[in-house]
């Protein structure tokens, strides 16, 4: 159970497929229209019920409770070996091969 | 009330007049035009007020930074007596970190003087943090509407983090799916709140800008003793190209050549669910370019601010490698960890500064703030995870979603021309089957920069 008053992230569907507008390419025409948002549980629920939110700017939304105190993981990213290649590129252009 | 899409959509001219604070009909003439000038004149602001409003919130002023090794760098590749100077607006000195806080100062002073308790803006961009950081110092409360995710849930790295700092300014933020239904949600969104449209397009969204044109004039003049030869500008909106052109005019700047920037996404469907993920940038491309040039009055208000191709005199592109190049080549060289979207200009100047002499001067309007999820290094992870191949080469072979090539030395980064003659061609497509009248085919000829002859050519 998680409390009222947790911070919170939900999902709720504003289109279906079929309602969604017309002159959408044919793969997002079939997909459902949704939006997230965050704000502080009205009442005690489970992870995936629908649930009321008090969003931080006061306003009320209904959806499905997907995310309990949501973290951002957007992140400095893996290692990528071409960053290496491209730098050595620039110093070498700059300076010669043989700079140390 | 009825809040279905077409129900919504159909109310959209009364929820934007009540929250734009404009009425637009106002500024209609009797055929397909409308009285730019007039609408830009009509809105209380001259350029010396909105150089106060902006320094008093910490925006403007930026510094103008010669980028001599840069600037050495291309001149490897010229004959002699080539290479013109390069020239920086690091713009990420502004609030917020770019130099869309100006657009925001503007949009949130209007805000405040009409009696808003809060403002709106759809943005996946930095116009949503310039927007929250800007609302947070005045006391207005705001949201900030984002097309975040694909069908699988798969966020955009860039714009998770535009989210995150949009909440660090205290920002509801509120994240759709791919899709421009984004602007019905924005609409009932609007309708709900009663907050003001921070609208990109509205004439504060521009005259905000005006105030960059205006410093690179005075700048470059105070530096060189002459206006700069040519100011290359990244373009999606047109807005940013708009109000820089405005300003350099309104400075005196009249002989200098305006060019747009845009990375070369062609081939990849904005709307699409699958093509979302496979871009490495989510804006300063040919996706938003291309067509806000050649129909600016699709955006969110009446009648578009932002106005392209009243100013520019040339549009090139380059690829996405050639901007990460540039944009490690700023660090490496430079010092200076910026963008990389903001880089799209610098890369092209990189190319354009080597078919000009070594005593001509172009300056390159922009930097952002960089950091997690928006530097090249998740940017290319987040690429590679999409099975985007990372190449060295030529990258004029690239292709949009499938590769990103690097060019394998500074000589391969070479900017591509899109043609003007094409973009008024398709500007005037719609007008194929109307008659037009003497005062619409002048309004067409200020659109497009040609005489009216050539508009009749053209049609």
């Amino acid at each position: 159970m998680i409390d009222k008053g947790t911070y919170v992230r939900i999902r709720r569907t504003l289109l279906d497929a079929k309602e969604r507008s017309d002159n959408l390419p044919s793969e997002t025409k079939k997909v459902p229209y949704k939006m997230w948002v965050k704000g502080y549980l009205l009442k005690e629920a489970d992870l995936f019920d629908i649930v009321k939110i008090k969003t931080i700017t006061g306003r009320i939304e209904t959806g499905r409770l997907k995310e309990v105190e949501p973290p951002y993981k957007h992140s400095y990213g893996d290692y990528v070996s071409e960053i290496l290649v491209l730098k050595d590129i620039i110093i070498n252009d700059m300076y010669g091969e043989n700079n140390e | 009330m009825n809040n279905t899409y077409q129900a919504v959509m159909n109310r959209r001219n009364e929820i934007m007049k009540k929250s734009v604070g404009i009425d637009y009909t106002k500024y209609e003439q009797t055929g397909i035009g409308f009285d730019y000038e007039l609408m830009m004149n009509s809105q209380g602001y001259n350029i010396n007020k909105i150089k106060q409003i902006q320094s008093e919130n910490m925006v403007g002023n930026t510094p103008l930074v010669e980028l001599k090794n840069i600037t050495k760098y291309a001149r490897k590749y010229t004959k002699k007596g080539y290479g013109a100077r390069i020239f920086l607006k690091d713009e990420a000195a502004n609030i917020s970190g770019s130099f869309k806080a100006r657009r925001a100062a503007l949009a949130i002073d209007k805000a405040k003087e009409l009696g808003f308790k809060g403002v709106i803006a759809a943005t996946s961009g930095n116009y949503g943090a310039a927007v929250a950081a800007l609302a947070a110092k005045a006391g207005l409360r705001c949201i900030i509407v984002q097309e975040t995710f694909d069908s699988k849930n798969i966020c955009q790295p860039e714009i998770s983090e535009k989210a995150r700092k949009c909440e660090a300014f205290g920002a509801e933020v509120i994240q759709l799916s791919v899709g421009p239904e984004l602007f019905y949600t924005f609409l009932k969104l609007l309708e709900e709140t009663n907050y003001f449209n921070a609208s990109l397009y509205s004439p504060y969204g521009i005259m905000g800008i005006e105030t960059l044109g205006h410093e690179i004039a005075e700048e470059v003049m105070g530096k060189a003793g002459k206006y700069p030869e040519a100011v290359i500008i990244t373009n999606a909106g047109g807005g940013n190209l708009t109000g820089t052109a405005r300003g350099l005019k309104n400075a005196g700047a009249i002989n200098t050549k305006i060019i747009g920037a845009s990375v070369n996404l062609y081939g990849l469907h904005m709307a699409s669910d699958i093509d979302f993920n496979k871009k490495s940038f989510t804006t300063g491309h040919t996706g938003f370019g291309i067509p806000f040039a050649t129909f600016p009055d699709r955006s969110d208000v009446p009648r578009s601010a932002a106005r392209p191709l009243r100013y520019m005199d040339r549009y090139v592109m380059v690829n996405q490698g050639s901007v990460f190049f540039m944009t490690q080549a700023l660090a490496l060289l430079e010092g200076m960890e910026r963008g990389p979207a903001g880089n799209t200009s610098l890369a092209a100047a990189f190319s354009l500064a080597q078919e000009m002499r070594e005593d001509e001067i172009i300056v390159v309007q922009e930097t952002e703030y960089t950091g997690a999820g928006k530097h090249i290094q998740p940017q290319l992870s987040f690429a590679k995870r999409n099975k985007v191949k990372i190449m060295f080469g030529n990258p004029l072979d690239e292709i949009p979603g499938k590769n990103i090539i690097f060019p394998k030395n500074g000589s391969y980064l070479k900017y591509e021309e899109i043609s003007m003659d094409n973009l008024r061609k398709s500007y005037l497509k719609k007008y194929k089957n109307i008659k037009l009248s003497k005062e619409d085919y002048k309004f067409l000829s200020e659109e497009l920069r040609v005489d009216i002859s050539t508009i009749k050519d053209i049609i």
